[in-house]
C-alpha cells in the first residue's frame, strides 16, 4: 500500500490511503491522539480528507485536524516528509485504521 | 453548520464570573439551563461529565481557547454557548497558557456527524488570529452575537 511517491527529493515522501473505522469519526480525542503521535516523528505529516467536508491540515496542528470533520466512512491519506516518513505513515494509518480503540 | 445553528443567544456570557474551569463548565452549563436550553435536573449530571471528559484530556488547544464538549444522553438537540474571560482560566491547556474564551457544546450521543460538523466551524473560527483579538475584545454578549454573526455572514 505504501510507495514513494517523489523520487527527485533526497528526504522521502510516503503515504497511504486509509479510512476512518470509528462510529464517531475523527472527533477532538482521536485527533489529538493522532498529533501526539504524529509530533513524535521529524517529517512534516499531512492530511487530506475526502469525505463531506474535503480538505487537507497538518498533521501536527490539533485543531487544523478537528476542522477536517472525519466522519466515520471518510477516505483520508496520510502523507509525509521527511527522514521517517516511512514508519510516520504505517504508524499513523494504523492508528486510524484501528478505530482509536472505539467502536 | 452555522454558528445561530446552535449557539444559545441568551446563555453567552461576556464575563465569566468563575475564575477555575470547573466554575467555569458549571456557570456555562447553567447559562444553558437557564436559558431552557437543556432541562434543569440534566444540570449535575452534564457537568460531571464535562470535568471528567477534561480530566482524560484538556480542551484547552493553545492559543488562549478551550471548547469542552460532550456528547450526553439526556441532551436530546445539540446546544453551544460561549464565555469570556477577563483574567484568564487555568484549563491545563496544551500550551500551558490561560484560557480566554470557553466555547462549550453539547451533544446527542447519536448524531456524531453534526457534532463534527459544530467543532469544525468552532475551530475554523478559533483558529483565525483576527476572530480571537475581535473576541477578546467584545466586552458585551451584543459585541460577541454580532461577531458570530458576522462569521455565519461570511464576512
Amino acid at each position: 500500500m505504501t510507495r514513494r511517491v517523489n523520487n527527485f527529493s533526497t528526504m522521502p515522501t510516503a503515504y497511504r490511503d486509509i479510512v476512518i473505522r470509528n462510529r464517531l469519526g475523527l472527533h477532538a480525542r482521536p485527533a489529538m491522539q493522532f498529533v501526539d503521535l504524529a509530533n513524535q516523528f521529524r517529517s512534516t505529516i499531512r492530511v487530506d480528507s475526502f469525505g463531506p467536508e474535503r480538505g487537507h491540515a497538518d498533521g501536527k496542528s490539533v485543531m487544523q485536524v478537528i476542522i477536517l470533520a472525519a466522519v466515520a466512512g471518510t477516505k483520508m491519506r496520510i502523507t509525509a516528509d521527511g527522514d521517517d516518513a516511512q514508519e510516520a505513515v504505517d504508524q499513523l494509518a494504523n492508528l486510524m485504521e484501528s478505530g482509536f480503540g472505539e467502536d | 453548520m452555522k454558528f445561530s445553528e446552535f449557539i444559545v443567544k441568551e446563555a453567552v456570557q461576556a464575563e465569566l464570573k468563575s475564575t477555575d474551569r470547573d466554575g467555569v463548565l458549571a456557570e456555562l452549563v447553567d447559562a444553558l439551563a437557564q436559558a431552557g436550553a437543556i432541562p434543569k435536573n440534566t444540570l449535575e449530571e452534564v457537568v460531571a461529565a464535562l470535568v471528567k471528559r477534561e480530566k482524560n484530556g484538556s480542551t484547552g488547544f493553545g492559543k488562549g481557547v478551550a471548547v469542552p464538549h460532550v456528547k450526553h444522553a439526556k441532551i436530546k438537540k445539540m446546544v453551544g454557548t460561549l464565555g469570556r474571560s477577563i483574567h484568564g482560566i487555568d484549563f491545563a491547556a496544551l500550551d500551558h497558557q490561560p484560557v480566554y474564551t470557553v466555547v462549550l457544546l453539547l451533544s446527542p450521543e447519536n448524531q456524531p456527524q453534526l457534532h463534527l460538523q459544530a467543532m469544525n466551524i468552532i475551530f475554523t473560527n478559533l483558529q483565525k488570529d483576527t476572530f480571537r483579538r475581535f473576541l477578546r475584545q467584545s466586552n458585551t454578549r451584543e459585541a460577541i452575537l454580532d461577531l458570530l454573526d458576522e462569521s455565519d455572514q461570511g464576512r
